[in-house]
């Protein structure tokens, strides 16, 4: 091979080279729409960089803003792919059509839950990681006021609690939902609205964001707040006085849920981020943000902190028959008419 | 906004007074705006970039011939997009008016034709025709399906759009109207439609939504089953259950209002009329809640009077007073929101009680007044409008305040909250949202009459042309020592509110572990130098410069738009006046978080697509600010004499050169106001932002409320810590770039005594 045959190789090589560099650069984008804690959706951001070279732009919303963003946009979608957050929203963008429908190859190495998540909304979306109901309280202000240490959801009707107990308002929060939906289910409708009632006159606030009401609790600006006791474990590992509690009778839990956008200008990236997402390995990113999910993956790890499944009663929780607008609905009116206006 | 401002150096002589070496000046603009709309038709690409505005990769990526980048010229050369050729009419009909005189009666009927029909099918193809295909069932059942679509206008197309807009003006000016002031007519023009396509259109579009049922189809029903609604009206806290939403909110405004004009009140009366020796200080310290990101102050009130605050700890130590949660609800929203709003009442009421002219007191003091008889029947009187616009702007603020309520509120439900959450929430009720946001509406804008009833027609001009010489008197001492004393008060409580502020960003974690670390700081703006530069590595730093050039771009447009429709609004009649004050007012009346959501519905679809740019940021953050500098405007405007502009105008300067060279002048601290507000709103407001920002635009106040929900509160509170003090940076900065306007030769009491 002569020098200038060498030099042109050379050269035509870089060309293409760079050519394919500008051509990744242009078209390998993806817009993600991550309903998580912020520095876990910077986390899975920035791995999914690393592990494909594709470019994420990340958008960090509650579930619920989320779903809002995509309905508003469904005639012209922004977003690619949601990820994380409750799996209510994640449904009800399915039942809408908001979102696409995909089967990933993935699904094999997945808990029974997540897979039925995935077929109770035609695989429109598919669980992430899953969290129990239940709820924590401030160690300090229990003894501060000489309360007896609750164990179990009927322990929160008693009186001396009054005042000091904080749900989420249904209406605005997944999580409290998920409670409502989940008395209903433990304790069968009149007597799920007479536990709601009751608990009403021990409520001091119903927040607007599902996981406030353990955030107060570790400011000390609460006692007792029912939320997942995920939740609960981080404010716990945060260096807060929260003790959390697996209720005796039993509990309701949530899946979180990842979807694709119907008409996702980049629906190849989407679905390599699918694929990524569900793997052990993105999974056990979890660990180090300090976020005590159980992960989907049967290969992910979980932490030892974190509340142990196995161990939880949990109930048989009908997420197709819950997530459904029409039942979530007529449960919320009923609660609307018959337990918020009651008097304290 | 563009037509407002440059027209030309010289847009022209006024009709009657038409000077024979001015015709051609007339021409010039002219001129420019065809020669404006023939660029944007065949020079530049019709449609929006998908890269971004700023991007120029299309200049080599298949210019002008790729469909995607291609001007409409060459779109219509090669038969596509064929719906875009009857632009070349209205684009070819000026020309004809070149030759002839403004007099010519056809010069003005060529314009107006060309500028009428440019724009209205400019709109009709724009909604008619969108992404897929045409947008109404009936243009289908009439033509067809198109096989064809088309997405947002790009530079081309506003160019063309903006050029036929001001043909108009200048046809209608050309017949006479407005004295054929050209640069009145156009600025008019041009407010107006900005205003209709950035407000009027996006709230019309979410209204509608409240008319919408479950399946797509409209119905009255619907409106009053969600209206009537014990959640919004229910006068349960008469009797210990709880009330409305509604009244909530117009009990909180109403008070708010009040207690923030008289605490503005008070602190402009020391500060221009009181011997006290710290006035810069008070100055600066009633700036502070303004630069404060949304909740700080009802972060730090939690800290100190919450359940477990130090002040409440330390009462309930030496008094044995149990804690409670006092805080959550009325009392802690009402307190928050007179610490945040106080400020704005001030920087209204300063300029207006700086305005009033010592001759007037001078006078009534010579006619044997004593010091409180002039205070009360003749200082405190012309201080009206400021008095009526610091309310408004209280009571509008408090209805639209969403930051307090949202960490404050406890069970004291209102109206802009509700908005968001019957939008966010498990519950996505569009509907709900768009009545709550009418009965919002409804009250602003009651508010809003009432003050104008409260201020008649009476004149409160005080700074005329004349001699206007003299120094304010002091305040009677009977007024002075409890204005004194309040002022004073709550200024060391805003201190203490601050100082909070300050330690909880240097804590480790608030409450728990109280030792001192710096390690919040790092993490948000930690610096890193390498070989290569400077690696901005910390968590903050990405929101942080969006924000500082959203910022940035948004308070100079905003100043001028508020600016030039004050000046339309007290300078100039013209029929419809009332409706278009009242356009400029509304998107301020209306709360950010419908503003938010109607911006994503109304400009997500062509024909204009802007959501996930930063275009939409700035524009929203001008239309939600500019109704300040309009009320700051209008608020200085009204005290110049009228002379000053008529003695100019009859020296032989025309409107636009009287603006700019009598009106602006004088208008300095209503300049100042508006830059530093809307500089300052840009960077601190977060309601209709949550829902605008975007992956790659993301904003510090969403960051912020991020950290919050995550009980972060040392990260939060440290990047407010630090965005207080770069707005103070920059507010100073402004102040030194505007700089202070001189009202006769009156001097500060502090200095000098008055001679």
């Amino acid at each position: 091979m002569t020098r200038k045959n060498r030099l042109t190789l050379t050269l035509a090589g870089s060309l293409v080279a760079l050519g394919a560099s500008v051509s990744a650069s242009w078209a390998d984008k993806l817009t993600f729409y991550c309903s998580a804690q912020e520095d876990w959706c910077q986390l899975m951001a920035r791995s999914f960089e690393d592990a494909s070279g594709i470019d994420v732009n990340m958008t960090r919303k509650s579930s619920g803003e989320t779903y809002a963003q995509v309905r508003a946009e469904s005639s012209n979608p922004k977003g690619d792919v949601w990820w994380g957050g409750t799996g209510d929203p994640h449904l009800q963008a399915a039942e809408d059509g908001l979102t696409e429908e995909y089967i990933s190859p993935m699904r094999e190495q997945l808990h029974d839950w997540a897979i039925s998540q995935a077929e109770s909304a035609n695989n429109r979306t598919i669980g992430i990681y899953s969290g129990a109901l239940g709820y924590g309280y401030n160690t300090d202000l229990i003894a501060a006021n000489n309360l007896p240490e609750p164990s179990c959801w009927k322990d929160l009707l008693k009186p001396e609690y009054k005042g000091h107990v904080q749900m989420a308002n249904p209406n605005s929060s997944g999580t409290a939902y998920t409670t409502l939906a989940s008395m209903v289910q433990l304790f069968g409708e009149d007597e799920g609205f007479e536990y709601m009632k009751g608990l009403h006159k021990n409520i001091n606030q119903y927040t607007k964001s599902g996981s406030a009401p353990i955030k107060a609790a570790g400011r000390g600006e609460n006692t007792i707040g029912i939320v997942f006791m995920h939740d609960a474990v981080a404010q716990a590992v945060a260096g807060f006085p929260i003790k959390v509690v697996a209720p005796c009778e039993g509990t309701g839990y949530e899946i979180g849920s990842m979807s694709i956008i119907k008409g996702a200008r980049n629906m190849e990236e989407a679905q390599k981020f699918y694929d990524w997402a569900l793997s052990a390995e993105a999974q056990n990113l979890a660990l180090e943000v300090n976020a005590f999910q159980v992960p989907s993956n049967k290969g992910a790890k979980t932490s030892d902190k974190a509340p142990d499944l196995s161990t939880i009663k949990l109930i048989d929780y009908d997420f197709k028959k819950y997530g459904s607008s029409d039942e979530r609905k007529r449960l919320l009116q009923k609660w609307d008419e018959d337990v918020s206006t009651l008097p304290q | 906004m563009q037509g407002a401002t440059r027209p030309g150096p010289d847009p022209g002589p006024r009709a009657k007074q038409e000077a024979p070496g001015q015709a051609r000046g007339a021409n010039r603009v002219l001129i420019f705006w065809i020669l404006a709309g023939w660029i944007g038709y065949c020079l530049l690409p019709w449609y929006m970039v998908e890269d971004g505005l700023w991007s120029f990769g299309w200049l080599w990526g298949g210019y002008p011939f790729d469909e995607d980048y291609a001007p409409g010229a060459f779109l219509i050369a090669q038969g596509k997009k064929l719906w875009l050729a009857p632009l070349l009419i209205p684009l070819a009909l000026p020309l004809l008016a070149l030759g002839r005189a403004k007099s010519d009666p056809a010069y003005a009927r060529l314009l107006i034709l060309s500028g009428a029909l440019g724009f209205g099918w400019l709109i009709a193809q724009g909604f008619g025709i969108g992404i897929r295909g045409f947008s109404y069932d009936w243009l289908r059942a009439l033509f067809g399906e198109l096989g064809d679509r088309q997405f947002g206008m790009g530079y081309g197309a506003m160019i063309c759009a903006t050029a036929f807009l001001f043909l108009l003006t200048q046809g209608i000016a050309a017949r006479g109207a407005i004295n054929g002031d050209v640069f009145v007519v156009s600025a008019i023009g041009g407010v107006i439609a900005i205003v209709t396509v950035f407000v009027f259109f996006p709230i019309a579009r979410m209204l509608l939504a409240a008319f919408i049922t479950d399946d797509g189809a409209y119905s009255i029903s619907v409106f009053f089953a969600k209206f009537f609604d014990d959640r919004l009206w229910g006068l349960g806290c008469l009797w210990g259950a709880r009330c409305g939403a509604a009244w909530n909110s117009l009990f909180l405004a109403i008070a708010v209002g009040f207690l923030t004009t008289a605490l503005g009140l008070c602190f402009a009366l020391v500060v221009t009329r009181s011997g006290f020796r710290f006035k810069r200080g008070l100055r600066a310290l009633t700036v502070l809640p303004i630069i404060t990101p949304p909740f700080v102050i009802g972060l730090a009130l939690i800290l100190l009077f919450g359940l477990s605050g130090s002040v409440t700890q330390f009462v309930a130590d030496l008094f044995g007073i149990p804690p409670t949660r006092w805080l959550y609800g009325l009392p802690g929203v009402l307190i928050a929101q007179v610490l945040a709003f106080t400020p704005i009442a001030f920087l209204v009421l300063i300029g207006v009680v700086e305005g009033v002219s010592p001759s007037m007191e001078e006078a009534a003091q010579t006619l044997r007044a004593n010091k409180w008889q002039t205070f009360r029947t003749v200082s405190l009187p012309l201080m009206r409008p400021g008095l009526a616009n610091a309310f408004l702007l209280g009571f509008i603020e408090s209805m639209a305040d969403f930051g307090n309520p949202l960490v404050l509120g406890g069970n004291f439900d209102v109206l802009s909250t509700e908005i968001f959450f019957a939008i966010v929430g498990a519950q996505y009720d569009q509907g709900r949202a768009a009545v709550l946001a009418m009965v919002l509406l409804f009250f602003t804008l009651s508010a809003f009459y009432a003050q104008r009833a409260w201020l008649g027609k009476k004149s409160y001009t005080t700074v005329t042309g004349k001699g206007d010489a003299g120094v304010h008197p002091l305040m009677p001492v009977g007024l002075s020592i409890p204005v004194l004393t309040l002022a004073l008060g709550w200024a060391a409580f805003t201190i203490l509110v601050y100082a909070m502020i300050l330690y909880g960003s240097v804590v480790e974690l608030w409450g728990v572990n109280n030792s001192l670390t710096f390690k919040h700081y790092v993490t948000a703006f930690s610096v890193r130098l390498e070989d290569s530069g400077i690696r901005w590595t910390g968590a903050a730093w990405d929101s942080f410069w969006t924000t500082i050039t959203i910022a940035a771009i948004a308070a100079p447009l905003t100043a001028a738009v508020g600016l030039v429709a004050a000046y339309l609004l007290t300078r100039q009649s013209f029929a419809g006046k009332n409706a278009f004050e009242f356009g400029t007012m509304l998107s301020f009346a209306i709360p950010g978080t419908v503003i938010g959501v109607s911006y994503i519905l109304a400009f997500n679809v062509p024909p204009i697509e802007i959501t996930g740019t930063g275009i939409i940021l700035v524009i929203s953050f001008i239309f939600r600010n500019m109704p300040v500098g309009v009320r700051a405007g209008i608020a200085s405007m009204s005290q110049l004499d009228k002379s000053l502009d008529e003695s100019s105008l009859t020296l032989g300067a025309n409107s636009w050169q009287t603006f700019r060279r009598v009106i602006l002048p004088l208008l300095r601290p209503a300049i100042l106001a508006a830059l530093v507000y809307s500089f300052v709103r840009a960077m601190t407001a977060i309601s209709a932002v949550i829902f605008l920002v975007s992956a790659e635009y993301d904003m510090a106040t969403s960051y912020i409320i991020g950290r919050v929900e995550n009980n972060d509160y040392g990260l939060a509170i440290a990047y407010s810590t630090t965005l207080i003090f770069v707005m103070l940076a920059a507010v100073g900065l402004l102040q030194l770039l505007v700089g202070r306007v001189r009202i006769g030769r009156r001097t500060q009491h502090a200095t000098e005594t008055p001679a």
